[in-house]
């Protein structure tokens, strides 16, 4: 097997994808849960202006869910295909929701009934609430494995099992942690009363993804087998739960400085971590069999060619430079508090 | 219904609702840089006021491709599990390489484009159009190199037997440039360009027969014609370069493009017909022995027909195919005799005389986007019974542990979503059309 600097390339892979499905989640984490605050905003301004905060970024940000799913489908045809035609509900609603929080955006301030605005404001709430939860669910279920038989047969139940009692608490941690991304990221583009009113439900966010993951710490600690062994093979990865929780802990110190900016990525090192620890977690499996091991998916059983990891690694190496060019631009020229003028939503 | 056939009209109605919108960005999207550029080169506000009034309606059509976009990304995963992994060798190298090159230099130049009016100089600006137009004419690309090579794979071989069977890339470039997707991406780019120029068309028309802002229309409707006439025309040159390229590598498509059935026996071209599938004739109007003369450029020449292909490996729905390819050449036809003959005004300087015209263009709308689709069916359809062509089946690629009611429910939320979206659409369209480039009450055109 072909290796860059002693890794194999399923591996760089594993590594790639991980870091698209980070950058996903740091970046559409402050778009989905500024959106998950949306009627806590109660003036029709405020509302406006949350939404603006967003509106040069959002369509950038989903570059990364684009690029992310193009990644696992090129890289791991076999987990992409087995995941999501076994997640079949959890994922049309998902795009269904993707759908009407993006329509939301574009067509909730073209009129000024308070009908039209008021239907649209529940609209995007319940999209972005439910996009974050969803990811979660599904983040949960991984965890947990699949009933794949041999043959990669998918033998779970098909409409409502995806909502077991595990996945929902990882819904609620990861809605938890996204509303706190997005208070911050609000906080860092608002003014005035507006800015007040964030920084009292920054601080609810804050207390509910407490909650949420120690409740779902303990319980994977507790149910989840295989997650401890894991870690007492190699303590030195217990530095990630902690560094997670360093980090988090840092994140109401720099608010209270108005360092927005600083908490920002430190809420996001707290994703990055903990999406670490997943990643950790399962290496080299994708996707668990609970029937049999045998029958998991791993990266090396899902990985494609190493012809064609080779190419697309090429097309990373290339592409990636370039996209991080992009980024920078756009942000530099959107960075600062939100103005609103004739060209926004 | 069985999962097979729920999953394909699923997929044909996303796919197809989907197909709306890029080809309106791309052509919009070119018709920006144009007007834009001619803004910069001439200073002229004119041009400035029409960009930003085309930028507004591109923005709508963007948002709605992207949005409809991801879910076909999605889908194959979801519907097409056995598929995707029997392609996502070969596929997901075409996916990713659109994600990272094409789809991140439009969406992130986007916010500039649509926000960044007042932030960015108009150079830069400028930059910013020409990003997201050249990042949309990517996508079609590498969508269209996925899409040819389930029609004509090649740079490939397939690895593994029965369940685990799937096609790996041994040659990228091959696999890139396999032998329709040139043709095709061509011939896709400039059914985008039609799209874009026929809706600048039709809405000043629209305003030059209301006698609305009649010197900035005057001035797009140029610019659109010029493009229109260009692109209708050698729109003819790719559609025949690409059918030359079925009958080498896809005989049974090209035989149900045009009903024919036998053997090996000279083949007619029709201008319209129908084809009785039992029967295996084609009434209608053609000339004999006109498609051997297109391709091998001899009347008396033999084609090979249908029932050189056993019955299991033919297009099931030939008279489908028949029409939709018929409609399409049609179309392209009408488009190439109306833009030349507006040209020909245009050149006598009586071009916006003729009020029963600008009707035409005003309605002709429709017409570009009706050729996209069935050009688009009539390539899919054709294809069958074959999801990757001489190698999988459609009716194994599908996901077997998916059940028809888990489809059945999802096609319901995407019917009822996409109405809702394309009313939308149609709405915010038609409002920014009525409410128009600018304040005509205080003629703010001058003090812009």
């Amino acid at each position: 097997m072909e290796t860059i600097l002693g890794i194999d390339y399923p591996t760089l892979w594993y590594l790639v994808v991980g870091l698209l499905f980070s950058g996903y989640a740091i970046l559409e984490g402050f778009d989905y849960g500024a959106g998950a605050w949306h009627l806590f905003l109660k003036k029709d301004l405020s509302r406006r202006i949350a939404i603006n905060a967003i509106g040069p970024l959002w369509d950038a940000n989903q570059v990364w869910l684009i690029i992310g799913g193009g990644a696992l489908f090129a890289g791991f045809p076999v987990m992409y295909a087995t995941m999501l035609s076994a997640m079949y509900i959890p994922f049309m609603l998902f795009l269904m929701l993707l759908v009407l929080r993006s329509s939301a955006i574009k067509f909730r301030s073209a009129e000024d009934m308070t009908w039209w605005r008021k239907t649209w404001d529940i609209i995007y709430f319940v999209s972005n609430t439910l996009i974050a939860f969803l990811l979660g669910v599904v983040l949960g279920n991984v965890l947990q494995g699949f009933e794949l038989g041999e043959n990669l047969t998918y033998q779970g139940g098909i409409f409502f099992s995806f909502l077991s009692p595990y996945a929902i608490m990882v819904g609620f941690t990861t809605l938890s942690i996204f509303m706190t991304q997005g208070a911050i990221f609000l906080l860092l583009k608002t003014e005035g009363r507006l800015h007040a009113r964030l920084t009292f439900l920054l601080k609810k966010g804050m207390i509910f993804f407490i909650i949420s993951f120690a409740v779902t710490s303990l319980y994977t600690l507790t149910f989840l087998h295989g997650v401890t062994d894991k870690f007492k093979e190699n303590p030195v990865f217990f530095a990630l739960p902690i560094l997670a929780f360093l980090a988090v802990a840092n994140v109401p110190r720099l608010v209270s400085k108005k360092k927005y900016a600083n908490a920002l990525v430190f809420s996001s090192l707290t994703m990055a971590f903990l999406l670490m620890l997943v990643a950790f977690q399962l290496y080299p499996v994708l996707l668990p069999s609970t029937i049999d091991p045998k029958y998991s998916v791993t990266i090396y059983n899902a990985a494609s060619s190493q012809k064609s990891l080779g190419i697309m690694l090429t097309i990373v190496a290339i592409g990636a430079p370039l996209l991080a060019g992009y980024f920078l631009f756009l942000y530099k020229t959107f960075h600062g508090k939100v103005k609103l003028d004739d060209t926004s939503y | 219904m069985d999962t097979e056939i729920l999953a394909r009209i699923q997929f044909a109605f996303t796919i197809a609702f989907h197909y709306i919108y890029p080809p309106l960005s791309i052509g919009i999207g070119l018709i920006m840089v144009i007007m834009e550029g001619l803004y910069l080169k001439t200073g002229n506000k004119h041009y400035e006021v029409l960009t930003r009034f085309w930028l507004k309606i591109f923005a709508i059509t963007f948002g709605i491709g992207v949005a409809t976009g991801i879910i076909m990304e999605f889908e194959f995963g979801t519907n097409w599990a056995v598929y995707s992994r029997y392609v996502g060798d070969i596929f997901g190298s075409a996916l990713a390489a659109e994600g990272l090159f094409a789809f991140g230099l439009e969406s992130a130049f986007l916010g500039v484009l649509i926000f960044g009016w007042n932030r960015v100089s108009p150079r830069v600006h400028f930059i910013s159009t020409i990003g997201v137009f050249l990042g949309s004419m990517f996508s079609a690309v590498w969508i269209v190199v996925a899409n040819s090579w389930q029609q004509t794979p090649a740079g490939y071989h397939i690895v593994g037997e029965g369940f685990n069977a799937r096609a790996e890339v041994t040659d990228f470039w091959a696999m890139v440039f396999n032998p329709s997707s040139v043709d095709r991406i061509i011939h896709v780019w400039q059914g985008a360009f039609l799209a874009g120029a026929f809706l600048v068309l039709s809405v000043h028309a629209y305003y030059l027969l209301k006698g609305r802002y009649v010197e900035i229309s005057k001035k797009a409707f140029k610019i659109a014609l010029g493009l229109a006439t260009i692109i209708s025309l050698t729109q003819l040159l790719s559609g025949h370069s690409s059918a030359d390229g079925v009958a080498v590598n896809q005989p049974a498509k090209l035989a149900a493009m045009e009903g024919h059935y036998d053997k090996s026996a000279p083949a007619d071209l029709y201008l319209f017909g129908w084809v009785n599938d039992k029967t295996q004739e084609v009434t209608g109007i053609g000339i004999p022995g006109g498609l051997s003369f297109l391709v091998h450029q001899d009347f008396e020449a033999p084609i090979t027909g249908l029932n050189a292909f056993p019955e299991e490996d033919r297009p099931g729905q030939v008279n489908a195919v028949f029409q939709f390819y018929h409609i399409m050449i049609s179309i392209g036809m009408f488009l190439i005799g109306l833009t030349l003959y507006a040209s020909f005004l245009w050149w006598k300087g009586t071009l916006f005389e003729k009020r029963w015209l600008l009707k035409i263009f005003a309605f002709s709308v429709l017409l570009p986007q009706i050729a996209n689709q069935v050009g688009w069916f009539a390539a899919e359809m054709g294809r069958q019974p074959w999801i990757v062509y001489g190698h999988l089946r459609t009716n194994e690629g599908f996901s077997q542990e998916v059940s028809s009611n888990q489809i059945l429910f999802s096609l319901i939320l995407f019917l009822v979503v996409y109405a809702i979206l394309f009313l939308l659409f149609i709405y915010s369209l038609n409002k920014k059309i009525k409410h128009g480039p600018y304040d005509e009450a205080n003629n703010t055109l001058d003090i812009i």
